[in-house]
């Protein structure tokens, strides 16, 4: 495939993914929030710093407030993460690849764009953020059912899927981050009421609650992170993430397994053998936002290298050896 | 009361359909105004959702428009288009001709048909390309030929648009539009299928493939998603399953093309190209583009690529040159032209231009080069400043300007606020040319919504309609036998 349709496809995965988190770290908040009765505008701050975007965010308003936190996080253009900024990007990344989509993804992308542009001026929101939230969540797992079932799991599927996952990792990675920092200096009082709220409401965040209890029970601080880093089985946890995008990258090689062809098969290969043997004792020794703090740099030469490797060849190099093996193909 | 002033494609006077329409106009008899706006609304929202839009330049970057569709279809007879057909098989057969023997031998000019000079003052003429001759001789291999209907219900050809015309997406979204919001009125009404064409397309660019290519690889090069045509661009890569390629994604190697994979570099051999000739190749044409590629011209020219529709055929598309398509194809063919020119007063023959000059006020004055109603003077509609500004014009450049007289358009009943009003149309059947030759059953019909308007483009207040060919009453269709071969 063309490498600049795979850049596209990898894209408008991870843009779509990302309004996704997005919208599920609001809800989440917002839902934390009601009830608690006092002014919680404290609250509202570590959810710019789990988007990343704090810098930004200060520059146009300031302090963190309710409102002023959801703006930017659901509809401010100027934000790039934004869920508009996002699914505006991820309907141009579409656009350009139209040919490669099939005809209901697009269609699924575009009706995305135009719910998330009507509820622009939706003065319900900044009040109720949650059925918003939920029309995203949805659109986005429409969107990804509907790739699922309508294209083939070819190599742009594949691009596709890493994208979402390195995305997904890398939201799960922050969520995880910043709430066990905010929540750790009430892990002495296991059993408190608010505690097991809020550690619940991490896990929704990423909606884990259901498969957690399933696997581990009771709530307590080290299985919630055991159960977002490590586990095998739940979709959004990053080892979970990290297994799944080196499967992709395995499949668009051809590699066999165990073996690498180039730099970030091997860094994905990397990064997954040493979470398979990693234990959440471990992490909590090292530290977890430094650990963290390393799968994010993880991550992030992941990205770069799959960049080096498929998206922009560098064709003067291999102009000469690929033009003689396409001769030979014919 | 629905009254047209000119020829209307549904009424034949206000009381009687015209008989091709007749089985429709019954059925519509039984459908509210207010059912219709329904359906309308409901197309409306289908076009919105699945993003079926056009650019709109002069605007802010990427600023998409959804192109207004009118629920009620403009329907032609069996007869009525096979004369149609067979008129714009024979044209284009005979353009062909005539773009080859431009480029190589030149009879035409030799014997008198055709001035030589004004083939060497087109703008469109690239010398570049003597010598040239592409595969199967094929250089429009997609042409979107204008047609209006004059008060007498006579068809005119008035641009035969060899260089990418665009609208053909339309055309079979259109119908896919029709179907999904009005089944009731398509139920049991035999009109020709359009769909055959995605795959008549593909097969005209493979047939036209480099000799000697076993399973050639076609793509569609696009000038990017801000293009007006995007829409299309990307509608027909996907139709046929090819890819659709930017100019980034292309590099010329020895004369060969390739395009920049996951994989490496991948050989092309035929580029359905919707890149005007000025910008393909920065090496050989304008240097500024970005849109184009490198080299593109040498590996045309060295015969390891083939451009549909090939660089150059623009010639045959300079409205001075139009002016001569009759007695090209009496010349080519031996023939009458089926189709008949719009009469046309060519600029640049002094006898001609005197005529258009003392007659300005009842003529419509076009530039040569240019298309999308771009720089045309209505004389009827225009001031005496533009009527004089235009005569200055002419003055000054001669070779750049064509007359005509004005032509009514035909009209048909198009749902507005009103009501059911006429409203003018023209029509763009689609061709092909490649080993054989293919015409699309009906083509894009374009409406002006503006009451009384006459301008049609999409840009300008147009809209478009579904276009229905009926089948034929014997029972021996014409598609059928245009079924592709093994």
């Amino acid at each position: 495939m063309l490498s600049r349709v795979a850049e596209s496809v990898f894209w408008m995965s991870r843009y779509v993914e990302r309004a996704e988190n997005v919208a599920r770290f609001i809800d989440v908040n917002d839902n934390l929030t009601l009830g608690e009765g006092v002014d919680l505008s404290e609250q509202w701050a570590p959810l710019v710093y789990t988007t990343g975007d704090q810098e930004l965010f200060t520059k146009l308003y300031g302090e963190p407030q309710r409102e002023s936190v959801l703006r930017f996080l659901a509809f401010d253009p100027r934000n790039p993460n934004s869920i508009f900024s996002c699914i505006a990007a991820a309907r141009e990344n579409a656009r350009s690849v139209r040919e490669s989509i099939t005809v209901p993804m697009w269609e699924q992308i575009n009706k995305y764009y135009l719910l998330v542009q009507s509820s622009l001026q939706n003065a319900r929101f900044v009040a109720e953020p949650s059925p918003f939230c939920d029309l995203v969540k949805h659109a986005s797992h429409t969107l990804v059912g509907t790739t699922d079932a309508t294209m083939s799991h070819n190599e742009a599927w594949h691009f596709s899927r890493i994208g979402r996952l390195l995305e997904r990792a890398d939201k799960t990675s922050r969520i995880l981050d910043v709430q066990y920092f905010h929540l750790l200096p009430n892990v002495q009082d296991v059993g408190s009421t608010l505690d097991v709220v809020r550690w619940s409401a991490l896990l929704k965040s990423a909606s884990a609650l259901t498969m957690y209890r399933r696997v581990h029970g009771r709530i307590t601080p080290d299985r919630v992170a055991e159960f977002l880093l490590l586990d095998r089985d739940f979709p959004r946890s990053m080892r979970f993430c990290v297994m799944r995008a080196q499967d992709s990258i395995n499949e668009i090689t051809g590699s066999r397994p165990g073996t690498f062809s180039c730099r970030s098969e091997q860094q994905a290969g990397r990064l997954r053998s040493e979470m398979d043997y990693t234990a959440v004792d471990d992490v909590v020794q090292q530290g977890m936002h430094e650990y963290i703090d390393g799968f994010q740099d993880r991550l992030n030469e992941i990205g770069a290298a799959l960049q080096k490797d498929f998206f922009t060849l560098d064709t003067d190099a291999e102009t000469q050896h690929q033009t003689q093996s396409q001769r030979m193909l014919r | 009361m629905y009254n047209s002033e000119t020829f209307d494609e549904m009424f034949a006077t206000e009381e009687t359909p015209r008989e091709p329409c007749r089985a429709f106009v019954e059925r519509l008899g039984g459908v509210s105004i207010d059912e219709l706006r329904n359906r309308q609304v409901a197309a409306e929202l289908h076009l919105n959702n699945m993003g079926i839009t056009f650019n709109v330049y002069g605007h802010e970057a990427g600023v998409e428009k959804v192109w207004p569709f009118d629920v009620l279809p403009r329907i032609l007879g069996y007869d009525e288009w096979a004369e149609v057909e067979a008129g714009l098989k024979q044209r284009v057969t005979a353009l062909n001709l005539f773009i080859d023997d431009i480029y190589n031998e030149q009879r035409v000019i030799k014997d008198g048909i055709v001035p030589e000079h004004l083939i060497q003052t087109a703008s469109s003429y690239r010398p570049e390309l003597r010598g040239f001759s592409p595969t199967n001789k094929a250089w429009c291999h997609i042409s979107g030929v204008d047609l209006v209907r004059d008060r007498d219900g006579k068809f005119y050809v008035l641009e035969d648009n060899l260089r990418c015309p665009s609208g053909v997406s339309y055309v079979l979204e259109n119908r896919e539009i029709m179907k999904r919001t009005f089944s009731t009125i398509f139920q049991g009404m035999a009109v020709t299928p359009v769909d055959q064409y995605p795959e008549q397309l593909l097969r005209t660019l493979l047939d036209c493939a480099p000799a000697g290519v076993d399973s050639p690889l076609a793509v569609v090069l696009t000038p990017g998603v801000y293009n007006s045509a995007y829409f299309e661009h990307t509608f027909l890569a996907q139709q046929m399953g090819v890819e659709l390629v930017q100019g980034v994604d292309l590099t010329v190697v020895d004369d060969y093309v390739y395009m920049r994979t996951t994989r490496g570099l991948q050989r092309v051999d035929v580029i359905y190209r919707r890149i005007d000739d000025d910008f393909l190749d920065p090496e050989c044409f304008r240097e500024d583009s970005v849109l184009g590629v490198r080299g593109l011209m040498r590996a045309c020219r060295a015969g390891n690529v083939t451009l549909a529709n090939a660089p150059g055929t623009g010639v045959a598309d300079d409205k001075a040159v139009y002016a001569y398509v009759p007695d090209i194809i009496r010349y080519y063919l031996s023939e009458e032209p089926i189709l008949a020119n719009v009469p046309t007063f060519v600029c640049s023959d002094e006898k001609q231009r005197e005529h258009v000059l003392a007659n300005l006020k009842d003529l419509v004055v076009k530039p040569t080069n240019e298309s999308g109603g771009y720089g045309i003077v209505l004389g009827p509609r225009a001031t005496d400043q533009e009527l004089a500004a235009c005569a200055d014009r002419i003055r000054a450049n001669p070779r750049e300007h064509i007359a005509q007289p004005m032509l009514d358009l035909s009209t048909a009943p198009t749902l507005t606020a009103d009501g059911l009003e006429p409203r003018h149309v023209d029509l763009r059947p689609f061709v092909l040319a490649g080993k054989e030759v293919y015409v699309m059953p009906g083509g894009l019909t374009r409406v002006a919504l503006v009451r009384g308007s006459m301008i049609v483009n999409s840009s300008q207040g147009g809209g478009s309609k579904d276009t229905w060919v009926l089948r034929d009453p014997s029972g021996t269709d014409t598609w059928k036998a245009m079924a592709p071969s093994a």
